[in-house]
């Protein structure tokens, strides 16, 4: 194409939003409260995640060993454990330092308690591995796992946080992404019915191009453009809103509940819209994309 | 330059033929005048020959490019070659006289430098170069033809369809366009002019198809205007 005609086809493209203006306002409008829900849920998506993993991190499983063992079989089994996917962090907590664990926890004096037993460790049986995973929903099939290592006494793991941890990351995740993919389709659907009409409307130029001899892909140009541009405007909207509100309401939650700065930290902006502002734009000019190649298909045909 | 053998065309929901069996070849350079009552099969001819119509059998070569093996990205290169006129002209009501002009060439992809060039020439010729500014409103019919045609020509076809090109105008007028078009021909662009103007058709003794209920029933040299009835 060249430039005099792509630079036409923008112009006249421009010319369609202006001239169909209440229906473009419309799509953007649509598109502006999709991609602001998709912000919203993005932020809080991320933010929740970011929660999770550091609860994640907090929710271990502990690997007891028969008595006995050899140091070298242990260090078999940390390999064969190390080996699985599911697998985030592997410690060894060797029985001294769980006895000087407990004792820190369990006595006031915990030096003159460990001196009390002079050297003798009443927890001598008690070394273990420490493992955080990468995904508790995978948890149960994996203590499952490690009870059947030959070598392994007894496996710890506290299954009703993991659980509901697991659920409630499951349930918002879907139940986000099926809001966002209802309103997606709706944005195509305006986006399609706004260019229908910019058809309609053109109906005799288009004639009129086709019989002068326009190839499809320049009378089709100017209504992709308009797509483009509805999809690109409404995906900037949200964005530059969700960026003004985003620290604002972050920080209204922590003034508010100062509890939760302690349960995790909040992701910055910064991170945040390095992903949510490409992604956005993204999606806008797909919608556009999509609504106006589909529309344009069906009924400009040669 | 434009061949049809055999050309029949059934629309789908129809029982008899808008063209049974047509055959015709009209040379490069020449001017025809193509005559017939309404339903005779006009319009159908002019569908199929600017290929927004199949016809249901036969061959329609026109500039050496066989339709029937003609592929649909490449419609677009033989409509090129093809200048249209209509009964209703057809103009942009949004634009001016040059910018309809200007847009046969705009959707060709013709370097706007060029564009600049040939369009305020074009209106000369047609006779429009004051009226450049004005919008298709505030001209006369005839006037609106002469600019529909200034359109049709600006990409230099090698064919020029003009489909009752002189319906809407008063004898006057008319006169004015068929002269137009006998310039063009005489630049030597192939001219087909379908018409029911028994007076044009009988003065300016050029060759003359009849057709009647889709069928050929008459193809002169220096023909007149044969009265159906």
């Amino acid at each position: 194409m060249r430039i005099s005609s792509f630079m036409y086809s923008i112009r006249q493209g421009i010319k369609n939003i202006k001239r169909n203006l209440l229906f473009s306002l419309a799509s953007i409008g649509t598109i502006v409260s999709c991609l602001f829900l998709f912000g919203l849920f993005y932020c809080v998506i991320v933010n929740f995640r970011t929660a999770m993993t550091d609860l994640e991190n907090t929710v271990t499983i502990s690997v007891f060993f028969d008595e006995g063992v050899t140091d070298e079989n242990i260090t078999m089994i940390g390999q064969q454990i190390r080996l699985r996917d599911e697998v985030n962090t592997l410690d060894f907590i060797s029985a001294d330092e769980a006895w000087k664990q407990y004792a820190e926890e369990k006595f006031d004096d915990p030096q003159a308690a460990i001196d009390a037993f002079q050297g003798d460790n009443p927890l001598k049986n008690s070394a273990s591995y420490k493992i955080t995973l990468k995904d508790l929903s995978n948890q149960a099939e994996f203590v499952q796992y490690l009870k059947g290592l030959t070598g392994v006494r007894k496996v710890l793991s506290s299954e009703v946080t993991a659980d509901g941890v697991a659920a409630l990351n499951s349930v918002v995740s879907y139940a986000s992404i099926g809001i966002i993919v209802i309103l997606l389709l709706v944005s195509i659907f305006l986006i399609s019915n706004t260019i229908t009409i910019g058809i309609t409307v053109r109906k005799e130029e288009i004639g009129i191009m086709k019989l002068i001899g326009a190839t499809n892909f320049f009378v089709r140009a100017p209504f992709i453009v308009e797509g483009v541009v509805i999809g690109l405007v409404g995906s900037l909207i949200p964005l530059i809103l969700i960026y003004y509100m985003y620290d604002t309401v972050v920080q209204y939650i922590i003034g508010r509940f100062s509890v939760v700065q302690s349960l995790f930290a909040f992701v910055p902006a910064k991170e945040i819209f390095s992903v949510l502002i490409p992604l956005s734009a993204g999606i806008g000019i797909g919608l556009g994309l999509i609504g106006s190649l589909l529309t344009t298909r069906k009924h400009l045909k040669v | 330059m434009l061949e049809l053998s055999h050309v029949k065309m059934r629309y789908p929901a129809s029982k008899t033929y808008a063209l049974n069996d047509v055959s015709l070849k009209i040379e490069k350079g020449e001017f025809v005048f193509i005559v017939g009552s309404s339903g005779s099969g006009k319009t159908t001819l002019i569908k199929l020959l600017l290929k927004e119509l199949d016809p249901t059998s036969g061959k329609i070569k026109v500039a050496d490019t066989d339709y029937s093996k003609l592929k649909r990205k490449n419609i677009p290169k033989i409509r090129r070659k093809i200048g249209v006129v209509f009964q209703n002209f057809r103009l942009l009501k949004d634009r001016t006289v040059y910018e309809n002009v200007a847009f046969a060439q705009r959707v060709i992809e013709t370097p706007s430098r060029y564009i600049r060039r040939q369009v305020p020439a074009m209106l000369t010729l047609v006779g429009l170069a004051d009226k450049y500014k004005s919008f298709p409103k505030q001209l006369s019919g005839g006037e609106q033809q002469r600019v529909a045609l200034a359109r049709a020509l600006v990409n230099k076809p090698e064919i020029l369809l003009a489909d009752e090109p002189t319906g809407n105008l008063d004898p006057k007028n008319s006169w004015e366009i068929m002269r137009l078009l006998e310039d063009v021909n005489k630049k030597g662009t192939t001219v087909v002019v379908v018409t029911h103007n028994k007076e044009i058709v009988n003065m300016m003794k050029k060759r003359v198809i009849t057709l009647k209920h889709g069928e050929i029933i008459s193809d002169e040299q220096k023909g007149g205007y044969i009265d159906e009835d």
